[in-house]
């Protein structure tokens, strides 16, 4: 007889862990089941941790978890070959008690969070891959398949939390194949600075931290955005673009980053550091249009899993949380309610989700994903557009500020006449709103 | 302006625990791909595929980060590769992620 549990989490990601520890606390005899060596081995993020998600769960997280800094500063930057222009927003409001916003080392924090997840009762097994999904003759999911000796194992429930590739999902039929301009392909180095050094550079003390986001040239047509964040002792230096358009350009993801790293205004930046890690990993881009279907007899899906990623405020690891802990909340009822895992009676899952930002935000923007994949000026045109204009408006040369506001406005028009303006202009406000 | 960027070395700083001798990436038929798997030779950030004089697409997954954007493009176009993740425990294991 195959070992039985009343539910089963696939992955120890944010998503899984918060599933996870949600069902233990619950009362769940729950098994967690991990393909890397410990958790946290497979995964990558920028990375940003969203306070909110975690403090559902963890209430006093702050004093237990590897946290890196609280960011005090946010820089958005366009860039042309040789020039960035942006926005910074810095306050002295995030320096506060319980601050929104950390970057993270995910290694080291999935694995605090997994930690805490063994506390709270349930049983985690490590370098165990799932490989499929186990039926009943009526198509409910009734356990999975692992790579270990003898490895069935049956559950009332089982909560898919593997990721962005999903592969048993797949397999099992429950959600489509990831399409290439769906998703991004992210490579990323941790480069390590002496922290009284790196914290000179990004004019911040103590546990400041500041995040850059950069957009135009360095992703050479294509649509993404590359990113510096400051941890402790380390800078976390990365890039992204579509997949889609990495096909189409025949670029490297690696010599894009090793360019995006030699950019003028990037360089002195990393002067100095020493590269302790290269890592890629793809993020859901598709947006609430790309979502499977979230539920089904003996089975939710949650996280990456189930495309669940806001890319224009970069918000990924908190709604994985979220999702995790309200399909976990949606077991924990059923349970206690004496209810059997149908999909009928999980179609709560996706209520709960409907009521919260995570369903709210996908939803709102839905046509985001495919306008700017048809549009790509606004990656590409604009930035350098912008990145002139500063410069036309900045140098004082002799040339009077009416012939500047004019040489500008002319470089717009012949950079994306009046008619790609004003559509341009309508396009994002829709997809926008 | 083109950087020549040698992805090994990049990899270098990475943990692996290889499983020798079990692949968890196939190419169906090595000699026979489409443009678009051959597209995987500049595709992958692990640069783990290459082209042989011969024409056939050849793979060398030590440095797999296992993402899974060489089995999204393939599958996106046909289906000439078989894609698993490698057995518990084995493969890329990141310190800092």
């Amino acid at each position: 007889m195959p070992e039985r549990f009343e539910a089963i989490v696939v992955g120890g990601g944010p998503a899984g862990n918060a599933a996870t520890l949600t069902l233990a606390r619950g009362g769940v005899h729950v098994l967690q089941i991990e393909r890397g060596e410990y958790a946290g081995a497979k995964n990558v993020q920028g990375a940003i941790l969203y306070a909110d998600a975690v403090e559902d769960m963890i209430p006093e997280f702050r004093d237990e978890a590897p946290l890196e800094r609280h960011i005090v500063e946010q820089r958005m930057w366009m860039l042309d070959e040789r020039s960035h222009v942006g926005t910074h927003y810095r306050s002295e409001d995030f320096n506060e008690e319980r601050p929104n916003r950390y970057t993270i080392l995910r290694a080291p924090f999935d694995k605090w969070f997994s930690a805490t997840v063994k506390k709270a009762g349930a049983l985690v097994i490590c370098e165990t891959t799932v490989l499929d999904l186990l039926r009943d003759g009526s198509g409910r999911v009734i356990g999975v398949k692992t790579d270990r000796e003898g490895g069935e194992i049956h559950a009332d429930v089982v909560i898919l939390a593997d990721g962005v590739n999903s592969l048993v999902a797949q397999r099992a039929g429950l959600r489509n194949e990831v399409k290439p301009d769906h998703v991004a392909l992210a490579v990323k180095e941790t480069h390590f600075l002496p922290s009284d050094v790196l914290e000179q550079r990004f004019n911040i003390s103590g546990e400041e931290g500041v995040v850059i986001e950069a957009a135009g040239a360095v992703t050479e047509g294509m649509l993404g955005t590359g990113f510096i964040y400051t941890n402790k002792e380390s800078l976390s230096v990365g890039i992204g673009c579509l997949v889609s358009d990495f096909v189409d350009t025949g670029v490297t993801p690696y010599g894009l980053l090793e360019r995006f790293k030699q950019h003028p205004s990037i360089r002195q930046l990393l002067d100095g550091s020493e590269v302790k890690e290269y890592a890629a990993h793809l993020i859901p881009e598709g947006g609430y249009r790309a979502m499977p279907k979230l539920f089904g007899d003996g089975w939710l899906i949650v996280g990456d899993a189930a495309q669940m990623v806001n890319s224009l405020h970069r918000e990924g690891s908190n709604m994985a949380m979220s999702s995790g802990r309200m399909a976990a909340e949606t077991v924990v009822e059923l349970r206690r309610n004496g209810q059997p895992m149908t999909a009928k009676a999980l179609r709560l899952y996706r209520e709960k989700l409907d009521a919260s930002y995570v369903i709210k935000d996908l939803k709102k923007y839905r046509d985001l994903p495919s306008v700017l994949h048809r549009n790509k000026q606004f990656v590409t045109t604009y930035p350098r557009l912008l990145s002139r204009a500063a410069q036309t408006w900045i140098r004082v040369d002799g040339e009077d500020k009416k012939t500047k506001e004019r040489a500008i406005a002319k470089s717009f028009l012949k950079g994306r006449s009046l008619r790609g303006l004003v559509g341009d202009a309508f396009k994002i406000a829709r997809a926008m709103r | 302006m083109t950087t020549s960027v040698k992805v090994e070395e990049k990899l270098f700083q990475n943990r692996y625990l290889v499983d020798e001798g079990r692949p968890h990436i196939k190419i169906k038929d090595p000699n026979a791909v489409s443009p678009t798997l051959a597209k995987l030779v500049t595709l992958c950030p692990a640069g783990c595929w290459s082209m042989q004089p011969d024409g056939s697409l050849s793979g060398s997954l030590d440095g797999c980060f296992e993402c899974g954007t060489c089995r999204i493009v393939a599958r996106a176009a046909g289906d000439e590769i078989e894609w698993s993740y490698p057995r518990g425990g084995y493969g890329i294991s990141y310190k800092f992620g």
